[in-house]
């Protein structure tokens, strides 16, 4: 059980706004997964349900024009980030008016509008891309910052290894994050990674970092502030391990029967937005006003969801758009 | 026009373009120092070390952080040292820069060049020496540069610094001291034109990198037994000049593509079969076995596709 919350102090509206991203992030996910059932999301799903209070808390905490760079699992991390609901299921169910014109999928969901720059199919590349994004911030002396969520099973991919060591080589404006949900697909991380975990081997490189309950939004906001701050202020790259748990299977076709159902209802106990909840009722939030945020994310989520069901696909031409300049298959060049 | 090397063209083209936009930098392992090649000496002083970038020997960071840093709107240039190494950078190449543009839906561009430089050096064996530009040919999203000459090594990389793809530039190790002819200034090689070496009537002959130099010695060497060579060096392998290719071909009935590649499912296959498609021409391509590159001279020239082996099937599609 988490510890008692009736002393902690905080910011209630700010909570507040929190408490309704996380809602807003389930229902856009829930909606996803039944689009799946549906067969009208068409390609695999991966949701964060449960995990939402590290996209909240970390990504909230971005300004627009900073840089997000996601994974697979990036619904979450772009919605927090300010992408629109709507482009977003359109863009899960392939349609024309999704933040890729339906090109992407979830997978490589991204919206450079609002700096996210981009979720990454492959598991740890985004880690190099997010260092040379920073790279550039650095170059052209601009002042904002790069943050970049990878999962646990990713530290033991070697871009992990050479994006850490060049952020903190070059010095650069990049907050990385772990974001562990204890396993990697089907696998126990733990049981397929050798030493201390993640912040002991982002401290090997001499980068600051610390490690956070996951599912407890006030920790992960306090954490995240004090090390943008760091970022921001010229220090170089920040690491932060934010420990979670996956509610859902690693795919939304998977049942994950890899892992016993109590330990799965253990952790639901667990899940970070009834325990934002309890804090906000603890500070004199009633009820009515809690629900009302559910219901107001899940509201917003259908009329999008139907929004996005009623777009067309993007026309087949699609598939030769934005392939290269030189030599594009629109040059015939086949 | 001013008489200097391949090497030292690339390094004026590099120049000019970091003069000239303030977003070009390059990056990669001993730069600072000039690069394993003396391909950037200079440069450090004039440019500094953050527009002439040292890295770690870190060959995915080296093109991912460039991927990143070409989707914020600089134009890196990135240097792997020999196309060998940047095979740790695959994932970065294919599955990022090539195809960032796409997936995202056309809102970001990768405009970077990766500079790879290929080809048999001095016994550098077969981690050292490979030719294996058939592989990006083969992945849509990138531009692939083979230049051949001084010439064209300033005015191709010059365009790749230009081009808002991602160019995966091949420049052959063998070539670097060669000497020759190169337009000073403002000198832009378009991609997909290639260069007609010399003009003939009985063989077309294309090649690309070293190994059109080794083409124009037998071509030279034919002309004396009165087989007319068309000699075309294809200069980008993608997009290439088909328009040339299939002319020439067509008009000379016969062709033959020549490279120093592995000749199993090399970018020569590729060119005879669409002369195959669009022609009646006669159709035999020339690489190497499939073998990697050995270090003893004898076992690394038992690879070599030499101007004797290029003229002997010249005289046998000719029927002599
Ligand atoms: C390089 C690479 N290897 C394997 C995969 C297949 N794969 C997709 S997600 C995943 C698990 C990743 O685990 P983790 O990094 O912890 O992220 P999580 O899925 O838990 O969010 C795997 C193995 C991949 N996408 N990329």
């Amino acid at each position: 059980m988490p510890p008692d919350q009736s002393s902690r102090n905080f910011d209630v509206s700010r909570l507040r706004e929190q408490h309704r991203l996380m809602w807003r992030i389930r229902a856009l996910e829930q909606a996803a997964l039944r689009g799946l059932a549906e067969k009208v999301v068409l390609g695999a799903i991966h949701p964060s349900i449960g995990q939402e209070a590290v996209a909240a808390g970390v990504v909230g905490n971005l300004r627009r024009d900073d840089i997000l760079l996601s994974t697979h699992r990036g619904h979450g991390h772009t919605l927090a980030k300010g992408a629109d609901s709507e482009a977003m299921l359109r863009e899960l169910l392939g349609r024309v008016g999704g933040t890729c014109g339906g090109k992407g999928g979830s997978m490589h969901i991204a919206d450079f509008q609002v700096g996210m720059l981009g979720a990454n199919g492959v598991v740890g590349a985004n880690i190099v891309i997010a260092a040379g994004a920073a790279h550039a911030i650095k170059l052209r002396r601009e002042d904002r910052v790069v943050c970049c969520i990878f999962g646990d099973g990713a530290i033991n991919r070697g871009p992990f290894l050479e994006g850490l060591n060049w952020a903190a080589v070059f010095g650069l404006p990049v907050l990385f994050v772990c974001e562990d949900n204890g396993f990697a697909a089907t696998t126990r991380t733990a049981s397929m990674t050798a030493g201390a975990g993640p912040a002991t081997r982002a401290r090997a490189f001499g980068i600051v970092a610390e490690e956070v309950d996951g599912n407890d939004i006030l920790a992960v906001d306090a954490a995240v502030q004090g090390l943008l701050a760091q970022v921001r202020g010229g220090g170089g790259p920040r690491f932060l391990h934010a420990s979670t748990y996956r509610l859902t299977g690693h795919t939304g076709a998977d049942a994950a029967p890899y892992r016993p159902a109590e330990e799965v209802a253990a952790r639901r106990l667990e899940e970070p937005i009834g325990r934002a909840a309890e804090l906000l009722r603890g500070a004199g939030v009633d009820a009515a006003a809690l629900a009302a945020d559910q219901a107001a994310a899940e509201a917003e989520i259908a009329a999008a969801y139907e929004a996005a069901f009623a777009a067309p696909y993007p026309e087949a031409a699609e598939a030769f758009r934005d392939v290269q300049d030189v030599g594009s298959p629109l040059q015939g060049a086949f | 026009m001013a008489r200097m090397t391949y090497l030292a063209a690339a390094r004026a083209a590099l120049a000019e373009e970091m003069r000239r936009d303030p977003l070009v930098w390059a990056v990669g392992e001993d730069l600072g120092r000039g690069g394993v090649f003396g391909q950037y000496a200079g440069l450090v002083e004039e440019f500094g070390p953050e527009r002439i970038s040292d890295a770690p020997i870190s060959e995915a960071a080296i093109l991912g952080a460039s991927v990143g840093a070409a989707l914020m709107g600089t134009r890196p240039v990135v240097e792997m040292r020999f196309s060998d190494f940047a095979l740790c950078a695959v994932d970065e190449l294919v599955n990022q820069a090539a195809k960032a543009r796409f997936m995202f839906g056309g809102q970001g561009r990768v405009p970077l060049v990766v500079r790879e430089p290929i080809g048999m050096w001095r016994s550098s064996a077969a981690q050292h020496s490979q030719s294996l530009e058939a592989w990006y040919a083969h992945i849509p999203g990138l531009v692939v540069a083979c230049p051949a000459t001084p010439a064209d090594n300033k005015g191709l990389l010059k365009s790749a610094i230009r081009c808002d793809d991602p160019v995966v530039y091949m420049e052959h190790k063998n070539l670097w001291p060669l000497e020759g002819e190169v337009p000073e200034g403002e000198h832009l090689v378009p991609f997909g034109v290639a260069r007609r070496v010399r003009a003939g009537g009985d063989v077309t002959i294309v090649s690309w990198s070293q190994q059109v130099h080794v083409c124009a010695e037998a071509a030279e060497a034919l002309a004396g037994e009165g087989i007319g060579v068309d000699l075309i060096d294809l200069r980008t392998l993608w997009p290439w000049d088909r328009v040339m290719v299939l002319e020439s071909a067509a008009r000379t009935g016969r062709l033959l593509v020549c490279h120093e590649a592995v000749a199993v499912a090399g970018f020569g296959a590729e060119i005879a079969a669409t002369v195959a498609e669009h022609t009646s021409a006669k159709v035999r391509r020339l690489g190497a076995p499939r073998a990697p590159v050995g270090y003893a001279p004898p076992v690394e020239d038992a690879v070599r596709v030499g101007a004797a082996a290029v003229a002997a099937t010249a005289r046998s599609m000719m029927g002599r």
